[in-house]
């Protein structure tokens, strides 16, 4: 075992255990985001630099500080290691500077995007990112692709987590995606013209923290915040076929695979129940589904009103001349975007 | 002074071929550690020399060899460090195509130091005519039992093989470089593991440049401490210098570390002086990626001391007022140089080199040339000098190798010891910009 402190908060943790996890086991605003890492990847993390931060003290036998950031994603804790996270400004300054290098190629086309609503650059923008950009040159674009009778590539959003590389590696067989080209026009692409046809692949677009892959079958059917999520199950010989139905009336519009509270799958799905099982008789309903992450769903659908004025009041305070921005009639309406 | 160790011969005819080069000593000093020494004393050795790694990073070679993992039943590699990129550094082509057998017979003896039965040479992909030299080398090794089964009938047995990369910069970073010798992308790795427990196919690995491989031989020969005796402080025994840029004699130079700069840039047994009588106006120390000092802190430090060609002294002052020797590749420029100009170039290719693995380095080195090529272009405001310090200060540290690093000291260092000439190009942009460089700026771009 080994003894941690994170902002000042103590946690007895396993050996081995990372630093990002230890911080996930005290829970609450000093877990630092993520974007590339997923728990059940392996080799996965370490890529984004989000969750980037400051060891004071090394550990009991060798307490000298790191001297760099580190992603605490790959990085094991040591008996007696101190780290700050959200008590050290210049981490923070350090971790706003990540999350606009993110931004400064990405669309921004949110309005459009499927994504929109539940994507963890959305998320993390709001949460540690600057309201302007100091970026003034063309973004780069590419094509859109489609890999794949099912999903689409949009490489715009793409933020190049690997998570997806490393999905197809894993979780499924023969993979014929990678990355190609390198530094700033590195793109995640096709081997040739291949398209991904597998019966796990379908679990990329799940893994996606961004909308550069999405469900072809539920593109533009709706905006998430008006579907409402319910967890179901079938019996599958594929998968566990522990899904997420996603409702608008009484209309499946898309499955998912289920998300814990840090945006993680914790089941993959196969493709038949993602994209062929969209009917409730093809389902046990479990119940609602409780989202924490998303701010939009759940504003919505779960939490009081109240919550979210509070939110908003606090987002207005920091806007220059906030206080005079008045919101419209209706802002707080669910049914108004 | 002077005391030449690797490049003593470089000027015997033949020298490339194996007989011409065991008639002058080659081969001795393998001889010597296969049938007198054991490979701890071979590793001694090296720790008593004081050598350090001559690849950049200047960390102890014997240090970093006696942290290699030694499991039972698992091969250990030595990987030879011949991706030579950083612009301004060419000291391991001439070493390797003049001397080869050198590298060879060092490869060999230190493979033999830790207990390695393969070995592999990365080269870049550039240096196609040096690789097939040093195949033609390994092939004479092989049919003179220098390599293979039972070397020396020492009952030592080693393969040593060339591999050639496809010129990228990043595969010069050693992780990297494993990925990439495993025929995977040139992603760097993140460490820990290091590759002395975790290298190459996941077993203990020794990554060393070419020229520190090469020290090896001279070390064993003449024993770690002559070695240490040469030098000062702790930057011990020989270096190869590329000297390019606006001096009269460019080329490879042997020093024996401690040779003061002034020294080096002036003295007719080196650079000898300036070009055309001009004046010196700033020197890169160690290779693109160091920061860049100009004429009065290169000569002498902070404290007004001289400054020598040593990892010390040429670090004194930290990034404030020093710089480091890094690999050796000396740029002098004289005071008709643009450092603006000179700063987007070294922009430029670091924006090109990045694997794209990591967000800072991907998105803010394009970032930075994009801003440089604005300011170049007369377009610039003062706001954007400000700009681009803070995003070198959010590149550097904050990545997973080097390259991050790399591309952001040229940036700092540049504005903090030459401000006045980005705010003049600000200033003044549209009158300073010159003909001939604005079609190659637009030229370069838009390949």
């Amino acid at each position: 075992m080994a003894k941690v402190t994170i902002d000042g908060i103590s946690v007895e943790v396993p050996d081995g255990t990372t630093i990002l996890q230890a911080a996930r086991m005290i829970g609450g605003d000093i877990v630092p985001p993520t974007m590339c890492y997923h728990s059940k990847l392996k080799t996965s993390g370490g890529y984004c630099r989000t969750c980037i931060v400051k060891v004071t003290k090394g550990s009991e036998k060798d307490p000298r500080p790191m001297p760099k950031p580190v992603a605490s994603c790959r990085t094991t804790v040591m008996d007696g290691m101190e780290v700050q996270n959200l008590t050290s400004p210049d981490l923070l300054e350090a971790r706003a500077g990540v999350v606009e290098f993110l931004l400064i190629n990405h669309p921004l086309d949110c309005p459009v995007c499927d994504q929109a609503g539940e994507c963890d650059l959305q998320n993390l923008a709001y949460e540690n990112g600057k309201a302007g950009t100091r970026y003034e040159f063309p973004r780069r674009e590419f094509e859109r692709i489609d890999i794949g009778d099912k999903i689409q590539l949009h490489m715009n959003r793409c933020i190049l987590c690997y998570r997806c590389v490393k999905t197809a590696d894993q979780v499924t067989d023969g993979r014929v995606h990678g990355v190609i080209n390198r530094g700033d026009v590195a793109e995640i692409s096709t081997y040739i013209t291949n398209a991904i046809d597998n019966d796990f692949s379908g679990n990329m677009i799940d893994v996606c923290p961004v909308g550069a892959l999405t469900d072809k079958t539920f593109r533009f059917k709706s905006r998430v915040w008006y579907t409402k999520p319910m967890d179901a199950h079938c019996k599958c010989t594929k998968c566990s076929g522990k899904v997420r139905l996603w409702y608008k009336g009484e209309e499946v519009l898309r499955v998912t695979g289920r998300r814990d509270q840090f945006g993680e799958v914790t089941d993959w799905i196969c493709n038949e129940c993602r994209f062929e099982k969209k009917k409730t008789s093809d389902w046990t309903i479990e119940g609602p589904a409780h989202i924490d992450r998303d701010s939009v769903i759940s504003a919505n659908h779960y939490e009081s009103l109240k919550a979210l004025k509070a939110d908003i009041d606090r987002q207005r305070k920091a806007l220059p001349h906030g206080d005079k921005v008045t919101l419209g009639h209706g802002a707080l309406d669910p049914n108004n975007q | 002074m002077g005391r030449k160790l690797l490049l003593e011969n470089d000027h015997i005819e033949g020298i490339r071929k194996l007989d011409v080069y065991r008639k002058h000593g080659g081969y001795s000093s393998l001889e010597k550690a296969l049938k007198t020494m054991t490979p701890e004393q071979v590793v001694e050795e090296v720790k008593a020399s004081g050598l350090r790694g001559r690849g950049g990073a200047g960390f102890p070679t014997g240090m970093k060899w006696s942290f290699i993992a030694k499991p039972a039943g698992v091969p250990r590699y030595v990987v030879c460090n011949a991706d030579e990129s950083e612009p301004g550094t060419f000291k391991d082509r001439y070493l390797m195509e003049r001397i080869p057998h050198l590298l060879i017979e060092g490869m060999i003896a230190s493979s033999f130091a830790l207990g390695a039965r393969t070995s592999f040479i990365y080269i870049r992909g550039e240096y196609f005519y040096v690789a097939r030299i040093l195949e033609q080398a390994i092939a004479e090794a092989y049919e003179a039992g220098l390599l293979g089964k039972n070397i020396m009938n020492s009952g030592f047995d080693h393969d040593c093989y060339v591999q050639v990369g496809a010129g990228a910069y990043i595969c010069g970073e050693e992780t990297a470089l494993i990925e990439s010798l495993e025929g995977k992308r040139g992603n760097p790795r993140i460490k820990p593991p290091f590759p002395a427990v975790a290298g190459l196919y996941g077993c203990p690995t020794v990554v060393n440049n070419v020229e520190t491989i090469a020290a090896v031989v001279p070390i064993i020969k003449d024993g770690g401490a002559a070695y240490a005796s040469i030098g000062v402080g702790k930057s011990t025994g020989t270096k190869l210098i590329s000297a390019s840029g606006h001096i009269n004699k460019p080329g490879v130079y042997e020093i024996e570390l401690g040779v003061p700069v002034e020294e080096f840039i002036y003295s007719e047994q080196y650079c000898g002086g300036i070009r055309n009588g001009k004046k010196l106006k700033a020197v890169v120390a160690g290779g693109s990626s160091v920061p860049i000092l100009p004429a009065d802190l290169i000569l002498k430090t902070a404290a007004g001391e001289s400054r020598l060609m040593t990892y010390e002294s040429l670090a004194d002052g930290g990034f404030a007022s020093g710089t480091m020797l890094g690999s050796g590749g000396f740029i002098v420029m004289d005071e008709d140089t643009s450092i603006v100009k000179n700063l987007w170039n070294f922009t430029r290719f670091y924006h090109h080199e990045s694997c794209g693995q990591c967000s800072p380095c991907r998105e803010g080195t394009g970032w930075m040339e994009k801003i440089l090529h604005k300011i170049l272009d007369g377009n610039g405001t003062l706001a954007d000098v400000d700009l681009l310090w803070d995003i070198q200060s959010k590149i550097e540290g904050k990545t997973i190798c080097p390259l991050g690093d790399a591309a952001s000291w040229p940036v700092a260092s540049a504005i903090r010891h030459f401000r006045s000439e980005f705010e003049e190009y600000v200033r003044n942009g549209k009158s300073i910009k010159d003909v001939k460089h604005y079609f190659r700026l637009h030229q370069v771009a838009e390949a």
